[in-house]
């Protein structure tokens, strides 16, 4: 059955973002709360929030390092958000690369800083990349009886379409009632 | 005159700029049964608690609430302690200041745990630090603070006898546990001497 198989695909992809440290513990708490028989699509709603957020602050972070005299401190702001926006909802590597970005912000260091922010960047277009995979997966794998516990629930079409969108994946969504 | 309902759920006001921080703090509360609002600053908090910034006067909204907006009781305000303009900790010394909301329990979230921070905000009077990420686990932590001020503003009641002029909520005499509506709001200010009863937050309480 090919919802048995997406769910296989959806376990594995899940198991390697926690085995390769993408995701930690606090990914599972999200997972946990969705668990928690309430709002349907509440992992999807958290994890589209921070790819915009952190959409937004690679922008503006970029735009900084641009300036002929950069101001550190903004800079420091921003990727404090960002690292305790990843941090909440369990993006570590992202998280790590922040911390590093800090650091050479205390040094104000143009250069390094530029250079940690296309880490930041790579990390996370490659997190993003993992999450798109997962929502897109989700509603297939919510077919029949599902032991994994991830995700569960109903997923609002217009929702996900809207939040696809954004976060720029193909779309192609079913709605279960 | 609210409605007394016996399983009414506490209230938790919780300010955050971070929108993914709101929603992951939004939902922790409301699976833990609290019903919850949410602002993205401090000044939209106070805005929301019925205080303006420049002085503690608290606004009547409708003409049947005396002094506060009754119907938005908070029984709780969580607060992140980094936030442009006005900070947690900011906020946490206006609400001490103001007459009407000082006995709100307070919890401050920051994402760095800091020794000096922490000991700051529980001086000011903050009830309890969460280091972020928050967890589930972290939310039974939040009502024994809500009953303990509950527990407070009843003690307070009976040592004042009567309520004082400004009230006019005759139902205030004792307050029921199950009331969220008549939680500080309809408490007035004889904030001066009420200070003492305040037990010290422990400081040694923060996760």
């Amino acid at each position: 059955m090919a919802a048995a198989a997406l769910r296989e695909q959806l376990n594995a992809l899940l198991s390697s973002m926690y085995a390769s440290g993408l995701v930690d513990d606090q990914f599972q708490q999200l997972q946990m709360l969705q668990d928690d028989g309430g709002t349907p699509g509440f992992v999807a709603e958290v994890v589209t929030l921070f790819c915009d957020d952190a959409d937004r602050i690679i922008s503006e972070l970029a735009a900084l390092l641009e300036q002929p005299v950069v101001d550190f401190d903004k800079v420091d702001a921003y990727v404090h958000q960002l690292k305790g926006s990843s941090a909440s909802v369990g993006a570590q590597k992202v998280k790590f690369t922040c911390m590093q970005f800090r650091e050479l912000c205390q040094h104000k260091n143009r250069d390094g800083c530029i250079m940690a922010l296309t880490l930041v960047r790579n990390e996370f277009y490659d997190l993003r990349n993992k999450f798109q995979t997962m929502l897109q997966v989700v509603p297939y794998a919510l077919k029949g009886p599902f032991d994994f516990q991830v995700f569960t629930g109903i997923v609002k079409m217009e929702h996900m379409l809207l939040n696809l969108k954004r976060i720029a994946c193909p779309c192609f969504l079913l709605t279960f009632v | 005159m609210a409605a007394v309902a016996t399983e009414t759920p506490f209230h938790v006001l919780a300010v955050d700029d971070s929108l993914p921080d709101r929603k992951l703090i939004e939902r922790l509360l409301k699976t833990s049964s609290f019903q919850v609002t949410t602002v993205d600053s401090g000044s939209k908090a106070l805005e929301f608690l019925g205080i303006h910034h420049d002085s503690s006067t608290p606004i009547s909204v409708q003409e049947d609430q005396l002094i506060y907006n009754q119907e938005v009781a908070v029984n709780l305000i969580i607060t992140d302690y980094c936030m442009p303009g006005m900070t947690g900790y900011d906020l946490l010394k206006k609400i001490k200041e103001s007459s009407s909301l000082r006995d709100i329990p307070v919890v401050i979230m920051s994402s760095e745990n800091i020794p000096s921070r922490i000991n700051r905000c529980l001086e000011e009077g903050a009830d309890e630090f969460f280091l972020k990420p928050v967890r589930l686990s972290d939310m039974s932590k939040l009502k024994p603070h809500i009953l303990k001020s509950r527990c407070k503003e009843h003690y307070n009641q009976q040592s004042d006898g009567k309520i004082d002029e400004s009230s006019s909520t005759p139902t205030n005499s004792s307050s029921s546990s199950s009331s969220s509506s008549d939680n500080s709001n309809s408490r007035k200010r004889k904030a001066e001497g009420d200070a003492e009863i305040l037990p010290k937050a422990n400081r040694s309480r923060h996760s």
